[in-house]
């Protein structure tokens, strides 16, 4: 048999039907809903008289324009649009007869967060759902990725998505990452790399000594952001960490079936001779906690650098980065870290589980935040909350002088209350600076929760180094 | 879902590299539970003042370029989230066909199910189809999607490449769920064959 990448045996395993073109129908295991790209999908089964195909694989959660202060599950205290969309999802769910998690159940949080934290999420499987940052499930050697709403309206009436297969990329991170340094430096430091569409007609594998050091939740942050590389998906092979964690967790399997499952995951890891289409390889000692300057995920650089000049880019980057600079209030050769930040905003689907919440209440144990800064911790779901409560993480927040805020997608994508005003600066865990995102011309800086911590202090972007 | 095969029309510059989903459509616009109607908010954010207003500069307020069919992109067009709004609101406008050097994947696929043609060309195409359509609304450039080819206003043909699969649906106006529906049977088996063999999903 010929040797094949993790992706190729993922793919092989999923394939219902293949046209002579190559057009294959790829069968789903996991389908995530959530409320804002799924309405119209739903009205458009009801339309054409088509039902779920397989409600057991489908899993609803609100998140993208919750609330997350006390009293959200009153409607009353949303806005009409949100509440709208969320009663829809509401009625669409027990419509449909499938799982779901509203926002008075703990369970909830960020879709990303909880399929793997309830055990929908495992090796092997294919998971997709209306939201680009599905490749987060990637993490546990799943082929995850996000989906636009005809296609979620097709998985719902289906269970399959029409595709062609993508090329195999291998992104290499070898040695040992130095202190400071997170996985949300690894995944930044990799689109720095290859720009926004470097990934673009690929699935990466991320692999490599400082990949296998990772936590599964440090794998999630890097698997999230592969979308921000123009990946169609991310993916890291399972291991022991993997299967520790997703043992016991309530969809996993158990007893016999657990045997069998374990079975086949092992064999889920990339051939030693297997064909890789493109290959990227960063040492892991050269990464550096790095914050961005601009509005795109790949305008990255290390906390210790200065802000750019549009000239030294090429092509269309120059004009690009001369917008973003301009968008962003800055000038080039500001010293990065004389950047000054009114807001800090720490949670989203790549930086709110229970280890970022942990890494930046170590920065902030016994400290306050700058006089003035605005800074809010938002946990990726009401079990990450509670956890955090139980480890006295949330009373070290908020002795330093965070909100400390309910489960959801928050101040990530700003479509609920929690939003940047006009020139408000914030340092974000979050996954995108475009312009807008936080808020009508609010200006973000993606940072590693610890930096983010850091900057909650100083009141201006701080290499996180200099307070260890 | 509506049939693209030829298309004469107004060709918008927009050399801005990485134009992100969220400049297409800001979310304060995907908080609606329907698929129409959002051509008003195409690019919000640089199309219109806090106000409302009209900003005079923004390429699709300028008279010659009020009734663009065509957009001509920077490179990796539609990068960012998944939202389907980003296509909806396109074509909500009137765009029926956007030109690139590259376009993201999610982007790229949603625009194939609203009927819109996403074409893929070289930076040196790209190049002189940006000149053809800065010459405003009396070049029209010629999209034929059966020949493969972009044709600009002075007769200059592009040939460009598109899956044979998505062409045929975009020809023919297909419905992709009725396709697949026909393959039912190719579905029940793979789920039974993979329900006995990974029992636990």
């Amino acid at each position: 048999m010929s040797p094949k990448t993790l992706y190729d045996k993922i793919w092989d395993a999923h394939v219902a039907h293949e046209s002579d073109d190559g057009t294959c129908l790829l069968y789903i295991d996991r389908h995530l809903v959530h409320e804002v790209t799924s309405p119209q999908a739903f009205e458009g089964l009801r339309m054409t008289g088509r039902t779920v195909r397989a409600p057991d694989k489908t899993i609803a959660v609100p998140d993208h324009n919750v609330p997350t202060t006390p009293g959200r599950e009153d409607p009353a205290n949303m806005t009409e649009d949100s509440a709208i969309q969320v009663a829809a999802l509401d009625t669409n769910a027990k419509e449909f007869g499938i799982h779901y998690y509203p926002v008075s159940d703990i369970r909830q949080g960020i879709v990303h967060i909880v399929g793997p934290e309830q055990g929908w999420t495992l090796p092997g499987m294919t998971v997709v759902c209306g939201d680009s940052h599905t490749a987060t499930h990637g993490a546990f050697g799943a082929l995850a990725h996000g989906i636009g709403t005809s296609e979620v309206e097709h998985v719902l009436a289906t269970q399959t998505l029409i595709q062609k297969k993508s090329k195999n990329m291998k992104v290499e991170i070898t040695g040992k990452l130095r202190p400071g340094v997170t996985a949300k430096d690894i995944t930044l430091s990799v689109i720095g790399a290859t720009g926004t569409a470097g990934g673009t007609g690929y699935v990466i594998e991320y692999c490599g000594e400082a990949i296998r050091d990772l936590s599964m939740e440090g794998r999630m942050t890097v698997c999230n952001m592969a979308i921000e590389g123009g990946a169609r998906a991310g993916l890291i092979a399972p291991d022991e960490k993997t299967f520790e964690y997703v043992m016991g967790r309530p969809h996993a399997p158990k007893g016999a079936q657990w045997e069998a499952a374990l079975a086949w995951w092992k064999t889920l890891y990339s051939d030693d001779d297997a064909h890789w289409d493109k290959v990227i390889t960063l040492k892991g000692e050269d990464i550096a906690p790095v914050v961005t300057w601009g509005t795109s995920p790949e305008d990255v650089l290390p906390i210790t650098d200065v802000v750019p000049a549009p000239e030294s880019f090429k092509g269309g980057k120059v004009e690009a980065a001369k917008r973003s600079i301009d968008y962003m209030g800055l000038t080039p050769g500001q010293k990065l870290s004389d950047i000054q930040i009114d807001t800090v905003f720490i949670g989203s689907c790549t930086n709110g589980r229970i280890e970022d919440l942990r890494a930046a209440a170590e920065i902030l144990k016994g400290k306050k935040v700058k006089e003035g800064m605005r800074a809010m911790v938002v946990p990726g779901s009401g079990l990450v909350r509670a956890q955090a409560e139980e480890e006295g993480l949330a009373d070290i927040f908020k002795e330093a002088g965070f909100e400390w805020r309910l489960a959801g997608c928050s101040m990530c994508l700003a479509m609920n209350p929690d939003q940047l005003a006009e020139n408000e600066r914030c340092a974000s865990t979050s996954n995108r600076n475009f312009e807008g995102r936080q808020g009508y011309k609010g200006r973000t800086h993606l940072v590693s929760p610890a930096m983010a911590a850091a900057a909650a202090i100083t009141g201006h972007l701080t290499d996180v180094r200099e307070m260890m | 879902m509506d049939k693209f095969e030829k298309l004469t029309g107004i060709a918008a510059p927009m050399p801005l590299v990485n134009i992100d989903t969220d400049m297409i459509i800001p979310k304060v616009f995907l908080k609606t539970i329907k698929r129409s109607g959002l051509g008003v908010n195409l690019f919000d954010e640089m199309r219109y003042d806090r106000q409302g207003n009209e900003i005079p500069d923004f390429i699709l307020n300028q008279p010659a370029y009020r009734e663009s069919e065509i957009l001509v992109a920077g490179d990796n067009f539609g990068c960012g989230s998944s939202r389907e709004h980003a296509p909806w609101a396109l074509k909500d406008f009137g765009i029926k066909a956007v030109i690139s050097t590259s376009f993201a994947d999610i982007f790229y696929n949603n625009c194939f199910k609203n009927g819109i043609l996403p074409i893929v060309l070289p930076q040196e195409a790209v190049d002189v189809l940006m000149k053809d359509a800065e010459k405003g609304a009396n070049a029209r450039m010629i999209v034929d999607l059966e020949a493969q080819t972009v044709t600009t206003s002075d007769g200059e043909v592009f040939e460009f490449e598109v899956d044979s699969f998505k062409k045929h649906c975009l020809l023919q106006g297909l419905d992709d769920i009725g396709l697949t529906m026909e393959k039912a049977a190719s579905i029940d088996s793979f789920e039974a064959k993979a329900s006995a063999e990974r029992p636990w999903v």
